[in-house]
């Protein structure tokens, strides 16, 4: 199957100017970034503030266009004029603060806002705004109005504002900053049952790091250029370089390495607290028979 | 010295239909000096309790004592007030509006009256204190980096030298090295300084790691106020109100429940790890 996303020589910089608009320097947000994401992948995106993964990201739905290199969106060259309606389309986006995507007065009408404005007959749209709804748990509160929801309930709903569109791929923008720990435990659910169930593409930026453990794939970027690939595992067993890099591991993770420092011989890599529990179980049982 | 709140009741809209019972009886005391963490889910009142503190809401009926006066006296000098209690909005970055960071930091010390050499001594002072880099003293703040603009608007309301310093997520939207630098920064002005710290925040782990009080907030009311291990050691009633313990207190009870002898009650990594080698070793 082709990728879903293509990126190669991926570069974009801004000019930075002073009062008087003279130019001060440039700045290179994304450095020659060559991405290849196959459907259905779940990719998650770290990187410190400033690292170039909010730039990159606005490309994948043409809101910014390379000053070198070339993005495909599904085969579709992103620098297309024709092809930008296609392209957000396929690609949709979801951003940090959900107060500033939801537009509608009633849940219902803002997830039907979009399939509305590329003219989907009204009984198709009704019937994607009830399957959008129930993918993100939120079908109950269609009548309800987006004011009067929780920060984790606004963000589910952005999302399926997002899935009435019927995209193939989704970013999401650190969509759980600014949630509590229960909000951000919904939308993560949500966003996984997309790619689980609906096979959707999924691009996560986050800083947290536990919402990670679960894609097929994390990119480290650093000074926009990719610094670090592999399987969640792969890299949060490398604690020292993701310092180094600004970033985390996750707490159990983090938890193993201090109890490896302290000379506990436990596997690189453990991610969750399920994981950690069973590893120290094992020595503990072994201690046991060792001394009775 | 300190702050005392008295029965504190804050109804919005009342006399109309809307009304809505914000702040329900809250009765508390911070004394001088303490490193407090105020966490509930979104909309449980914590924000809303917070402006309470400086004056920006105005409780329905109760009392808040600062320092033994009434804030509610007719005569009292609220101005001198909301100098005393900083109150650091989440976002802060967006009231950032002088051309360079350090005109931006002088700005309030200045409408407090001080003369412009004292308002640029006091701005350099809380630049110093958040640990921005000397350089980018006279640079656009809009040209910083997320972390960077964050600190500079810190030391605006540092530059007020308030005794009271309260931060409205702090770190929401910073990575991780960015949200451990503020902390850090924030908790050594708290040993230095004396000041007294209130720290809102959807993050236990960061919570855990720093504070020596938590007052829990759920549907207007506190729920808990005690040590961090005592309140985390709540963690199932806790959940049900939205939130969390941090992860390794997870572990901790995991742990223990599969037969290890271990202090279930850690709630930072440091004490966790060294927990569980004891156990261990037993």
């Amino acid at each position: 199957m082709p990728n879903i996303i293509k990126t190669r020589n991926l570069t974009y910089e801004y000019i930075r100017r002073d009062e008087e608009g003279n130019v001060e320097g440039i700045t290179t947000a994304v450095d020659h970034v060559s991405l290849d994401i196959r459907p259905g992948e779940f990719i998650a995106i770290l990187g410190h503030n400033g690292s170039g993964k909010s730039t990159l990201a606005k490309h994948i739905n043409a809101i910014l266009n390379p000053t070198e290199g070339t993005v495909w969106v599904d085969g579709k060259d992103t620098s297309d004029e024709e092809a930008i309606w296609d392209i957000r389309q396929t690609a949709g986006m979801v951003f940090q603060n959900p107060d500033n995507q939801i537009i509608g007065q009633v849940v219902e009408e803002d997830v039907g806002f979009g399939p509305e404005n590329i003219g989907v007959p009204t009984k198709e749209i009704w019937e994607r705004v009830e399957e959008s709804l129930r993918a993100v748990r939120m079908y109950a509160y269609r009548k309800h109005s987006p004011n009067k929801l929780s920060g984790g309930q606004k963000q589910r709903v952005s999302i399926a504002g997002v899935l009435a569109m019927h995209p193939k791929c989704i970013i999401l923008d650190e969509p759980t900053a600014m949630l509590d720990p229960n909000g951000r435990k919904e939308v993560i659910r949500a966003v996984r049952a997309l790619n689980d169930v609906e096979q959707i593409t999924v691009i996560l930026i986050t800083h947290y790091m536990e919402e990670t453990i679960h894609a097929n794939r994390v990119l480290v970027m650093n000074e926009g250029k990719i610094a670090m690939e592999g399987t969640p595992r792969e890299i949060f067993s490398q604690v020292e370089r993701l310092k180094e890099l600004r970033l985390d591991v996750p707490q159990a993770t983090l938890l193993a390495h201090e109890l490896r420092g302290r000379g506990l011989e436990l596997p690189a890599g453990i991610l969750t607290a399920q994981e950690l529990v069973d590893e120290i179980g094992k020595i503990s049982r072994k201690g046991n028979r060792i001394c009775p | 010295m300190s702050i005392i709140l008295d029965h504190i009741n804050y109804i919005y809209g009342a006399d109309t239909p809307m009304a809505v019972h914000a702040l329900k009886d809250i009765c508390l005391k911070i004394p001088d000096g303490q490193f407090v963490g105020i966490i509930g889910h979104t909309g449980s009142g914590k924000s809303t309790l917070m402006q309470h503190l400086n004056g920006l809401e105005r409780a329905t009926s109760g009392h808040i004592y600062y320092n033994g006066e009434d804030i509610y006296d007719d005569d009292y000098d609220m101005k001198k007030l909301r100098s005393r209690v900083g109150l650091v909005f989440q976002y802060p970055e967006h009231q950032l509006f002088e051309i360079d960071v350090f005109t931006d930091v002088c700005f309030g010390p200045k409408n407090l009256g001080l003369s412009r050499k004292e308002a640029e001594l006091r701005a350099y002072d809380a630049l110093r204190k958040v640990g921005l880099p000397d350089e980018l003293f006279y640079q656009s703040p809009f040209e910083l980096s997320g972390g960077q603009k964050r600190r500079v608007a810190i030391a605006g309301v540092l530059a007020m030298k308030p005794d009271v310093l309260i931060l409205d997520e702090p770190t929401a939207g910073l990575d991780p090295k960015g949200r451990d630098e503020i902390l850090q920064q924030v908790k050594k002005l708290q040993q230095e300084t004396g000041m007294t710290i209130l720290l809102v925040s959807h993050s236990m782990e960061d919570v855990a790691e720093y504070v020596e009080r938590i007052i829990v907030m759920n549907q207007g009311s506190v729920l808990y106020d005690d040590t961090p291990r005592n309140v985390f050691a709540r963690y199932k009633e806790l959940e049900e109100i939205g939130l969390a313990a941090p992860q390794v207190t997870y572990i901790l009870h995991e742990l223990k429940k599969n037969g290890l002898d271990v202090d279930a009650a850690a709630t930072t990594i440091g004490e966790a790890a060294e927990g569980i080698m004891q156990a261990l070793r037993k």
